[in-house]
């Protein structure tokens, strides 16, 4: 594949999404599309307008960004810790094998009936839900991670007197699967995003909670602004993600 | 055989990983003197760089004992090192193993963490390491910026910065052009006559042993054990002198197991 400046790739990708909207737009008004189905974008403006006076928008922002915080950061650190944990040391892989392949396949929303029993209709419940999906995410990551750490460092660690679990772990895998742990951040910060409407559906206040009343009145353009929103929000929070992690892996070419 | 000059011996050491039914080492000695440079030659996969390791400490021998620089009558040096200021080896490996996530003088440093120093004297003295090996001012460089030639340089610096007793060398300049070699070995027979390090240096090159080395310990066969050792004057180290094409004779049949045939002083016989 031919290899685009960054500039002529901003460029292309602008014209894609006004060639989408554009289209999108003419569907909707030619009829293509029937309306009661597809909002128009021009009409996106206006339900997003209505949301902020209203104060929904913001609420909801507010309500689903720490739903999805605490979340991201109980399972990031969780899934991380223990990652790291099995990769490192043999007993402890082999004692939680059985576990990790028997829970690994349930898919987070399979929680929600015990988050709801646990932790009831709240922000509590709703955390649990996201912080599990990116748990397994963040806890292959760090395995995978951790596993791919070049065993010469460990003989390095060794010979300047690092040998110990604690040396090996500061000096050698914490810095060396950072890379590995880091990409795994990043796939939960976009998972987490998905987990925030699965956990809200079920009736805690946010930015899922907010569409699926929207689509029980048919307020199609309503939903739509929701989806941007979520859109917009993970745009963000890559990005700045993205910014502390090349500062954290600078090293790296 | 552990004299007072003694700093690192193996006492008819030997290695198997498999308990004792294949060894990889068998009734090796070999003391090291204060001050020495000596050579360690032999094929590839003889087990040179595991017989490094053993004297590191990184391998337990299944036989024999290893008495290491802690027993040697160096006072002022072994009480600094009481005191957690040194260390009494480090080990130059042939890849120079640098850690990318490190900049230069972070993987210097690395060799100091954890010994009683504030955290200037460990850059006082990571610097000062830097400056010997000739990358004065490029400390805060990454590795992965680096020549393969500056990459042993740190690697290097990093195992002098804990001012040992004994300097391990893993076939240090192996992987590196004949250019960047020569200029390396210069420079390291330069540290060496300024700092007196004991050094033990891995090499399959007859060439660079000749060149370096103030006694050449060949070890070969399999299991392998020493089969042979030679004393290298400076006379003999011109690459143009016949004492010079004598000494690369006798040391190739050394390596290949055959008789002696003789022809220059100081040789004897590894069968203790």
């Amino acid at each position: 594949m031919r290899t685009l400046s960054k500039r002529n790739r901003l460029l292309l990708s602008a014209v894609g999404l006004f060639v989408f909207f554009g289209a999108w737009e003419a569907s909707v008004r030619t009829g293509f599309l029937p309306s009661g189905m597809v909002p128009a974008p021009s009409s996106l403006w206006q339900a997003w307008l209505d949301e902020v006076h209203g104060g929904f928008w913001q609420q909801a922002i507010v309500d689903s960004l720490s739903h999805y915080s605490l979340g991201l950061l109980v399972g990031s650190i969780f899934g991380a810790l223990l990652g790291l944990l099995c990769g490192m040391v043999a007993v402890v892989d082999g004692l939680l094998e059985g576990i990790v392949r028997l829970l690994r396949p349930v898919p987070g929303l399979a929680w929600v009936p015990f988050a709801i029993l646990w932790f009831g209709l709240n922000t509590a419940g709703a955390t649990f839900v996201i912080a599990i999906s990116v748990f397994w995410i963040n806890f292959y990551a760090a395995y995978a991670a951790v596993r791919s750490v070049d065993p010469e460092f460990y003989e390095l660690a060794a010979a300047f007197g690092h040998g110990s679990f604690w040396g090996r772990l500061f000096k050698v895998v914490l810095p060396a699967s950072a890379p590995g742990v880091m990409a795994g951040l990043r796939t939960g910060l976009g998972q987490g995003w998905m987990s925030v409407v699965a956990a809200e559906l079920f009736g805690v206040p946010g930015i899922g909670a907010r569409m699926m009343q929207a689509s029980s009145l048919l307020a199609t353009d309503v939903v739509v602004v929701y989806m941007l929103t979520m859109a917009l929000l993970y745009a963000l929070t890559d990005f700045l993600f993205g910014f502390v992690s090349s500062y954290i892996l600078r090293w790296q070419p | 055989m552990n004299g007072s000059g003694s700093v690192a011996c193996l006492e008819d050491v030997g290695l198997s990983h498999d308990g004792g039914q294949n060894f990889i080492l068998r009734h090796v000695s070999l003391s090291l003197q204060q001050g020495e440079f000596v050579a360690l030659l032999g094929p590839s996969g003889v087990g040179k760089s595991t017989l490094l390791r053993v004297f590191m400490g990184l391998s337990k021998p299944t036989e024999g004992r290893v008495t290491g620089a802690n027993q040697s009558a160096a006072g002022v040096a072994a009480g600094q090192r009481e005191a957690g200021k040194r260390r009494a080896q480090a080990l130059v490996f042939q890849d120079a193993r640098l850690m990318p996530w490190r900049t230069v003088l972070g993987n210097v440093m690395f060799g100091l963490e954890g010994l009683a120093l504030t955290r200037e004297e460990k850059q006082a003295r990571a610097l000062a390491a830097l400056r010997l090996v000739g990358l004065e001012g490029e400390g805060g460089r990454w590795p992965r910026r680096l020549s393969g030639g500056q990459r042993q340089r740190v690697g290097v610096a990093r195992a002098l910065t804990v001012d040992p007793d004994l300097l391990l060398m893993d076939e240090p300049f192996g992987a590196l052009d004949p250019i960047t070699r020569g200029a390396l070995q210069d420079e390291l027979l330069k540290i060496w006559l300024q700092t007196h390090k004991t050094v033990l240096f891995v090499t399959h090159d007859i060439e660079e042993a000749l060149k370096l080395a103030t006694r050449i310990v060949v070890l070969s066969g399999a299991p392998a054990g020493i089969t042979g050792e030679l004393r290298v004057e400076d006379t003999q180290k011109d690459p143009n002198s016949s004492a010079f094409k004598v000494y690369t004779a006798r040391l190739r049949a050394m390596i290949a197991g055959e008789p002696d045939p003789g022809g220059a002083p100081y040789w004897h016989s590894a069968e203790i």
